[in-house]
């Protein structure tokens, strides 16, 4: 391999050539390993420790390889495994699989059932990733080469044809080309907000200024949410791609990555993304010999959710605090350090690359009307397949949450979704057949948001869902304007008097009108999202604010203030784990005799729920 | 100059007007409480809000902060404004109920109730302090610490300020630091003793175009509810 510097188009081309043949040529098994921060959280480091360890044992280095790779989106199967040439697909694999790995799949061509992936439900097992139920009907155009490529080696990225779309932008596209590809395209900010990209490109190419910045917005901070984190991580060149395409669209020369401080191997991976780019010419000055000059920075976020909110984030990126700013002027007119700026997130440069590779004709066919692409989002909660998916706009939740994620664990009734982090919305079942795209979801009361999709069972309570958000937001909250800093406390200040019994009816009008008013007298996004979780929960789920308020009941079973636990004198056998478990001493009766609990030294942790295995505890 | 409107009125504003700048220009007076003329703008308040834009896409900004605009529509008093005023000085009263400015506006704009437990704050955050101390005393000895319903207005670290020079510039601009007076109902969150009990305009007829450039506020040309429907024509939409 070499890594001498690419001085012009052809050299680049060559090495993309290069890159790919050498792929193509592999001729040892593949061993890939999903290494992402979800990943090694569930053990993978030590799984390919191992399984380099059982190679060296046995001398197969040149007939087996281990590839270290991002993640793969499927978090429930972590750590997995994806054999090569043939797509096998093992799941939650552990380090003591290693031997039996090399010994009976790769040596003597078997395989492993006990680590075949298993349908939910029906049990049966699918040998081949793709063909699982979790991918099937995914489009994984963005995600999908996290599989092929080592994030920290730039030649993986070459081998899957990266950097062709910055040899063709360079070689056959003006600017103003480049962005009439986006506008057709129909790219909309992947963010939140769904700002056509094109448009902002435009307007930050005709901005007056010598100087302009584009900035990548990596300031995930949705509760749940990590779908950029999964990008930068397992294929941080496809974002640098797309941010040396847009700067050479709009005319900038610098740009920043603002990217939280805790994720730790998204900026190890971005960072060494930039230093091999830097090597090999592909950042800096003259690239490819063009004449086109670009560098990019990394710039540390501390963890405030309002960064992400655009002129907080310039803000932040100048050495203030991370406060918004009046718009206008919009950052594409004055925006970094009063010039020019254009701000897209990780997920909208990701997709830059493959627009310019395949043609906007082509992005433009997947999707709805006023929604193009694909969308990432991460499905997580009440869910068998928890993870990343990439799917197309458009798809219906019920797609999302039944085909992709499997259902519901143990079979539970699907009650809500919450889309849109934490600003978003709960949208019930009468809402499963929704497509999704931008405006349905607005429409629904929910947003698109940066892709967080909190699937929630029958045991959930909307109350206390709304609660949890609000406490988020009202501790993310810049705390600048009066509707926001003061609005969400004191809606959560009321949702809390709710769920602990104290509500009263008129509560239920004052939430209403304090929300409408946090909503409408904000001054950034945060803040005028900022009541959509209680907007969005008393639109669809009004009667568990009332059976609060009215019945001192949860429904759900979950605001302890409202519950009781109680033995179920038929079914209670006299075991004692009940008993046992307790750890107030709550419970009382011997061996054989039916149990009781006492209410006074009750807890309501649910561990005698958990723990009893004749359904003899009841909660109401 | 630009072009623009405000309440259906063709006017002229200068370049770097903000809203409220060609408001007060043109009489038209805009509550405010963050908004000081000698220091800059901040929005912080959200009193001196506006609703922008063409129906249906019409939205609320604080016309302290955003500037005007070449055949921007600007609406001063609709009730859309008007509600989410009245929330804002609500909020105001249950942190900082002690303020003779909080109490003189919530009479004012007819803010009779406030539903949420008092918190004895006394400081809306409205940042006056911290500019005053920053742009006129160019001390910069204080500042906003930590985010959210966690904000609080501190010196560095908390500790005693080296470069404050007592010069009492905070107190002198602070909304809260003037008592309320001690009136008949000195005792209550909200006070109201001087309370325009007439209805208003815009709270009866929706949105109005008042002749006097005062809607809602002077009260003259405003009969009770329920006359509404036979005089409807009578004040102009």
């Amino acid at each position: 391999m070499t890594n001498t510097k690419l001085r012009s188009l052809d050299d680049l081309k060559q090495k993309i050539e290069q890159e790919s043949s050498r792929k193509a040529e592999e001729k040892r098994s593949v061993l890939i390993v999903s290494a992402g921060t979800c990943g090694q959280a569930r053990g993978s480091l030590k799984v390919i420790d191992s399984l380099e360890k059982e190679i060296q044992k046995r001398n197969l280095e040149d007939r087996i390889a281990v590839k270290i790779t991002g993640c793969h989106g499927f978090c429930e199967a972590e750590p997995n495994i994806i054999i090569q040439p043939n797509n096998l697909f093992y799941q939650n694999v552990q380090p003591k699989d290693a031997e039996a790995i090399i010994e009976e799949t790769i040596l003597n061509g078997q395989v492993i059932d006990r680590l075949l992936y298993r349908e939910p439900g029906t049990e049966e097992t699918t040998l081949a990733g793709p063909d699982i139920g979790f991918y099937k009907k995914q489009m994984r155009i963005v995600l999908g080469d996290n599989e092929h490529i080592e994030p920290i080696k730039i030649d993986d990225y070459f081998a899957v044809g990266g950097y062709s779309a910055i040899a063709k932008v360079l070689q056959e596209m003006s600017p103003e080309e480049v962005i009439e590809e986006i506008k057709k395209s129909g790219l909309r900010g992947r963010g939140g907000a769904g700002f056509p990209t094109g448009n902002k490109w435009a307007f930050s190419r005709k901005a007056k200024g010598d100087k302009k910045y584009i900035i990548c917005n990596a300031d995930e901070g949705d509760p749940g949410a990590y779908m950029d984190r999964s990008l930068m991580e397992g294929n941080p060149h496809r974002v640098l791609e797309g941010m040396i395409i847009g700067a050479y669209a709009i005319g900038a020369d610098e740009g920043y990555i603002y990217i939280r401080d805790e994720y730790p191997v998204a900026l190890k991976h971005i960072t060494t993304a930039i230093q091999n780019a830097e090597k090999l010419g592909l950042l800096g000055d003259d690239i490819l010999g063009s004449g086109f000059n670009f560098k990019v920075h990394i710039s540390r976020g501390a963890g405030a959710f309002v960064c992400g909110e655009e002129t907080a984030m310039i803000e932040s990126i100048e050495g203030g605090v991370g406060v918004p700013r009046q718009r206008p002027p919009f950052p594409s007119v004055k925006g970094l350090w009063k010039k020019p700026t254009n701000i897209n997130n990780v997920e909208t440069w990701g997709n830059v690359p493959i627009i310019i590779n395949k043609g906007a004709d082509w992005y433009a066919k997947i999707g709805t009307a006023n929604s193009k692409g694909t969308k990432i989002f991460s499905l997580v909660g009440k869910i068998n397949n928890t993870g990343l998916v990439e799917v197309p706009m458009g798809i219906t939740l019920r797609e999302v949450i039944y085909d992709v994620g499997g259902g519901i664990p143990e079979n539970k009734a699907f009650k809500a979704v919450q889309t849109g982090g934490p600003s978003g919305g709960c949208l019930p079942a009468e809402k499963l057949d929704l497509p999704i795209d931008y405006a349905s979801l607005i429409e629904a009361g929910s947003i698109m948001g940066s892709g967080g999709m909190i699937v929630m069972d029958e045991n959930t309570c909307m109350v206390d869902v709304a609660k949890y958000f609000l406490n988020f937001l009202r501790d993310e909250s810049c705390g600048k304007c009066m509707s926001c800093r003061e609005g969400t406390q004191r809606l959560w200040e009321i949702v809390d008097k709710i769920t602990t019994g104290k509500g009263k009816m008129a509560d239920m009008q004052l939430l209403e009108e304090l929300s409408i008013a946090v909503k409408d007298a904000s001054m950034c996004g945060l803040g005028q999202t900022a009541a959509n979780p209680v907007l969005s929960t008393l639109r669809y789920f009004k009667d568990e604010y009332i059976t609060h308020i009215k019945d001192k009941k949860c429904p759900a079973g979950v605001c302890k203030e409202l519950i009781t636990y109680s033995v179920i004198d038929e079914n209670c056998t006299g075991c004692l784990t009940c008993k046992k478990v307790c750890p107030s001493g709550a419970v009382s009766g011997e061996l054989k005799e039916i149990h009781s609990i006492d209410r006074e030294k009750c807890i309501k942790c649910g561990a005698c729920l958990e723990a009893c295995n004749f359904d003899a505890i009841k909660v109401e | 100059m630009i072009k623009m409107f405000i309440n259906n009125l063709e006017v002229q504003a200068e370049e770097g007007w903000t809203i409220r700048d060609a408001c007060e220009f043109y009489g038209l007076e805009i509550p405010t409480l963050c908004y000081d003329p000698g220091l800059s703008n901040y929005g912080g308040c959200r009193l001196c809000l506006v609703e922008i834009g063409k129906s249906p896409d019409t939205k609320l900004v604080s016309s302290c902060t955003y500037p005007c605009e070449e055949g921007l529509n600007v609406h001063t008093d609709t009730k859309r404004v008007i509600k989410a005023r009245k929330m804002m000085i609500e909020l105001m009263l249950s942190v900082a109920p002690g303020s003779k400015v909080i109490q003189d506006l919530a009479s004012k704009f007819g803010v009779t109730q406030m539903r949420f437990e008092v918190r004895n704050e006394e400081c809306v955050m409205c940042g006056l302090c911290i500019r005053m101390c920053a742009e006129q005393m160019d001390a910069k000895a204080i500042g906003f610490q930590n985010r959210g319903y966690k904000r609080k207005i501190s010196t560095p670290f908390d500790a005693k300020s080296k470069v404050c020079r007592e010069c009492g510039g905070c107190m002198y601009v602070c909304p809260a630091c003037q008592a309320r007076c001690q009136g008949p109902n000195a005792e209550d969150p909200v006070c109201n003793a001087c309370l325009q009990m007439d209805p208003t305009c815009v709270d009866v007829y929706g949105e109005a175009t008042c002749w006097m450039y005062d809607a809602g506020r002077c009260g003259t040309c405003v009969r009770p509810p329920e006359a509404e429907s036979e005089k409807q024509g009578s004040v102009k939409e």
